[in-house]
C-alpha cells in the first residue's frame, strides 16, 4: 500500500502534471479574479477566502479524472484487484497521493497567493488551517467520483457534475471557517464540522469507491 | 524462492458472459500442479471473459470456480506497465504489491537485464510484453491465467516465454492459456466451441423479462 | 404471499397494468378537486392577497421532490441487497419525476417570491437546499444515461444515491449554518402550514394527495416503459445469439 502511494507520487511528479499544474491553475484563477471584479483592495480582501477555496476546489477537480482512468486503461487496475491488497486500501492510497500532489501544495502556497488578494498576517493562518483540514476531503470525495466514472470514455464533464454537489458542505464549512477567523469571530464550530467531514470521508468513502470500482470492472 | 502454494484449479459447470450477454455455458475442467491447458475457440467466443471470470474480475453467471486463495495471477491484453517508470521499477512495484521477491531472476529469465534502467515507454511492443510476463514471475502465484501471452513476441522471445513457463510448471505451477498461436510443448487443449451459450441461457441470465 | 413476488418483472407488469388506469383516474380527480378548490373557492389572504394560492402547487411539489429521492434511496438499497431488477428500474424511473418536481418547486417559489419579497431569488437556506437537490438529481440521471450496461449502471447509481443522500443531508445542515452565519437568522422563508387556516388547509391536503398519486402514476408508467425496453434488449440479444 505504501509502495502504491509512493508509486503514484513518483508517477505524477514524472508526468510533470503533479505539483506544477495544479499550482499554476490556482495562480491563474487568483490572477483572473481582480480582472473580473476590479482591483479595490477592500473588496478583494473580503472575497479572498472564498476565491481561494473555490480555486482549490477547481484545481483539485482538474486532475481527478486521471486518478483511476490511467490505471484502468493500461490494465493496472485489473492487476491491483487480483493482488493481495484490499481495494479499499488501494483507493485510499491513491486518494492520499492525489492530495499530496494537489491539496497539500495548494494549502502551502495559499498564503503567497493570498497576498495578491490582500490577505496578510493572521488571515493567512486561518486560510491555511481551513485548507489543511478540508482539502483531504476534496481528494477522497473526488476519488469516489473518479471511481464511478472510470469506465467512461469522456467522463470528465460527468465527473464534475457528480462531484461538485458533493463538495458543497466542505466548501461551506471551509470558506466559513476562514472568513470567521479573519473577521475575528469564533471559528471553532465550522472548523470542527470541517474536520468531521474530512475524517468521515477518509474513513468511509474508500468503501463506496471500491464498490464502484468493482462494479465498473465487471 | 518462496513456496508458490498449491496449483489446483477446479472449474465446475461455469457460465460466463459480458454485459448481460451469455457467452459460454457448462464449462468444466480441472487443472493439476505441473499442468498447462490451452483454451481454443473462435474470436469472440469468450476466452477473455472466461479468464477474467476465473481470475475473479467479474462474477460467474452460473457454476463455480474453486481455487485456493491467492494462487491466481492474471495477465491480460494490457500489461499494466507504467510508461514513465523503468523496467526494474515496474517489476519492483509488483513484487512489493504481491509481497514476493525474484525481480532479478524474472529479468534474467525474460532477457530484460539489458533494458533494466530503460523507461518502459521506450520499449517495443514485444519488449513490453516480455515485461508484462516477467511480472507474472514476481507475483509468486501458482496458477497463471494468460490471455494471448505470445502476441507481438518474436520467435526468440516466445522461446524465452516457453522456457519460463516450463520452469514454472516444473516447480509445480499450473497455467491456463488462451492463444490462437501454438506454444511449444503445450499438448492439453480445451476447445470452447461446444460450450457456446444457446439462446436458452438468456432466460437464466436475464431473469424472466 | 410475500411482497417480493411483485419484484418479478412479469408479475409486476400484470399487476401494475391492472392498477394503472384506476390510479390515473383517481389522480386526475384528486388533483382537480385540490387545485380547483384551492384556486377558485378559497378567500384571498389578508396579507398576501391571491398570490398565496400558489401554495397548492408549490408545497406538494416540494414534498414530492424530497420524498422522491427517499423512494430512490429505498429502491437503490433493495437493488444492492436483493438484486431485484424492478427495483433498480423504479429508482431510475423516479429520478426525472423528482427532478421535474424540484424544478416546479423552484419555479413556483420564484414566482411567489417576486411579489412577496421583491426578488425572484434569495439565498435562503430552503431555496438553496432545493437548488442543491436539483444538482443531485441531474448527476444521478446523467450517470444512468452515461453507462451502457444496465446492471453496472444500476450498481453505480445506487452507490451514488446512498453516498449522495448522506451528502444531501449534510448540505442541508451546512446551508442552514452558512446562511445564519451571514444573516443571523433573517430568513424570509415562511412555513406554509403554520399560518394557514382550515379554509386553505383542506384543499391543500387534496392537492398533496393528488401530487402523491401523480407521482405514483408516473413512476409506475415509467417503470413499465423501462421494463419493456429491457425486454426489447433481451429479445435483441436472443436474436443476435440465434444468428451467431
Amino acid at each position: 500500500m505504501i509502495r502504491l502511494f509512493l508509486r503514484d507520487l513518483s508517477l505524477s511528479i514524472r508526468a510533470g502534471g503533479g505539483f506544477g499544474l495544479a499550482l499554476a491553475f490556482f495562480l491563474i484563477i487568483v490572477t483572473l479574479v481582480p480582472f473580473s471584479i476590479g482591483p479595490e483592495p477592500l473588496l478583494l480582501a473580503q472575497i479572498a477566502p472564498g476565491v481561494l477555496w473555490l480555486g482549490a476546489l477547481l484545481a483539485c477537480l482538474l486532475s481527478l479524472d486521471r486518478l483511476f482512468a490511467l490505471d484502468f486503461e493500461d490494465g493496472t487496475l485489473d492487476l491491483l484487484v487480483t493482488a493481495p491488497l484490499p481495494l479499499e486500501g488501494v483507493v485510499a492510497a491513491k486518494s492520499l497521493a492525489h492530495w499530496v500532489t494537489t491539496g497539500l501544495p495548494l494549502t502551502l502556497a495559499a498564503p503567497v497567493f493570498g497576498v495578491l488578494l490582500g490577505l496578510e498576517g493572521d488571515a493567512a493562518i486561518w486560510l491555511v488551517t481551513s485548507l489543511a483540514l478540508g482539502t483531504p476531503a476534496l481528494s477522497f470525495i473526488g476519488g469516489f467520483g473518479a471511481a464511478l466514472t472510470v469506465g467512461l470514455k469522456r467522463g470528465g464533464l460527468l465527473l464534475s457534475l457528480l462531484v461538485l454537489p458533493l463538495y458543497v458542505p466542505t466548501l461551506i464549512f471551509g470558506a466559513e471557517a476562514a472568513a470567521r477567523g479573519m473577521a475575528g469571530l469564533n471559528a471553532a464550530t465550522p472548523l470542527a464540522l470541517l474536520s468531521g467531514i474530512t475524517l468521515a470521508s477518509l474513513a468511509l468513502l474508500p468503501f463506496a469507491s471500491a464498490a464502484a470500482l468493482r462494479a465498473n470492472l465487471k | 524462492m518462496k513456496d508458490i502454494g498449491l496449483a489446483r484449479l477446479t472449474v465446475k459447470d461455469l457460465g460466463v458472459g459480458r454485459g448481460g450477454l451469455p457467452l459460454l455455458r457448462g464449462v468444466s475442467f480441472a487443472l493439476a500442479p505441473g499442468q498447462a491447458l490451452m483454451l481454443r475457440g473462435a474470436n469472440g467466443i469468450g476466452k477473455t471473459t472466461l479468464l477474467r471470470t476465473i481470475a475473479g474480475l467479474q462474477p460467474p453467471q452460473a457454476g463455480r470456480v474453486e481455487a485456493e486463495e491467492d494462487t491466481l495471477a492474471f495477465a491480460g491484453h494490457s500489461d499494466g506497465v507504467k510508461a514513465t517508470m523503468t523496467v526494474e521499477e515496474n517489476l519492483e512495484f509488483w513484487a512489493a504489491v504481491f509481497g514476493h521477491e525474484g525481480t532479478a531472476r524474472a529479468m534474467r529469465d525474460l532477457d530484460l537485464m539489458r533494458l533494466m534502467t530503460r523507461p518502459a515507454r521506450d520499449l517495443s511492443a514485444g519488449q513490453r510484453r516480455r515485461l508484462g510476463l516477467a511480472r507474472l514471475l514476481v507475483t509468486g502465484r501458482a496458477i497463471w491465467l494468460l490471455d494471448e501471452p505470445t502476441v507481438s513476441l518474436d520467435r526468440e522471445s516466445a522461446g524465452l516465454f516457453e522456457a519460463a513457463l516450463a520452469a514454472h510448471l516444473g516447480q509445480g505451477g499450473a497455467a491456463l492459456i488462451s492463444s490462437h498461436l501454438d506454444i511449444g510443448g503445450m499438448t492439453d487443449v480445451l476447445d470452447l466451441t461446444p460450450f457456446r451459450a444457446t439462446p436458452a441461457a438468456l432466460g437464466l441470465a436475464e431473469g424472466s423479462w | 404471499m410475500s411482497l417480493w413476488e411483485y419484484a418479478n418483472p412479469r408479475r409486476f407488469m400484470a399487476v401494475s397494468g391492472r392498477v394503472l388506469p384506476w390510479l390515473g383516474w383517481l389522480t386526475g380527480l384528486t388533483l382537480a378537486i385540490g387545485l380547483i378548490w384551492g384556486f377558485f373557492f378559497t378567500p384571498d389572504d389578508y396579507r398576501q392577497g391571491s398570490t398565496v394560492k400558489i401554495i397548492y402547487l408549490h408545497v406538494p411539489a416540494a414534498m414530492i421532490a424530497i420524498n422522491a429521492w427517499g423512494m430512490m434511496l429505498v429502491a437503490s438499497l433493495v437493488w444492492l441487497i436483493r438484486r431485484h431488477h424492478v427495483s433498480a428500474l423504479a429508482a431510475r424511473a423516479a429520478a426525472p419525476v423528482g427532478l421535474t418536481m424540484t424544478a416546479i418547486a423552484l419555479a413556483t417559489g420564484a414566482i411567489w417570491g417576486q411579489p412577496m419579497w421583491g426578488t425572484w431569488w434569495v439565498w435562503d437556506p430552503r431555496l438553496t437546499s432545493f437548488l442543491i437537490l436539483c444538482l443531485f438529481y441531474l448527476g444521478y440521471i446523467a450517470l444512468w444515461n452515461a453507462i451502457e450496461d444496465t446492471d453496472t449502471a444500476a450498481d453505480l447509481t445506487s452507490i451514488l444515491c446512498l453516498v449522495g443522500s448522506v451528502f444531501a443531508a449534510l448540505s442541508r445542515y451546512a446551508v442552514n449554518f452558512w446562511n445564519q452565519g451571514l444573516h443571523q437568522g433573517a430568513s424570509l422563508s415562511m412555513d406554509a402550514k403554520e399560518n394557514v387556516s382550515n379554509v386553505f388547509y383542506i384543499p391543500l391536503l387534496f392537492a398533496i394527495a393528488g401530487f402523491i398519486l401523480l407521482f405514483l402514476t408516473l413512476v409506475l408508467l415509467r417503470t413499465r416503459t423501462e421494463i419493456r425496453s429491457r425486454r426489447l434488449v433481451a429479445l435483441k440479444l436472443r436474436e443476435r445469439m440465434a444468428h451467431a
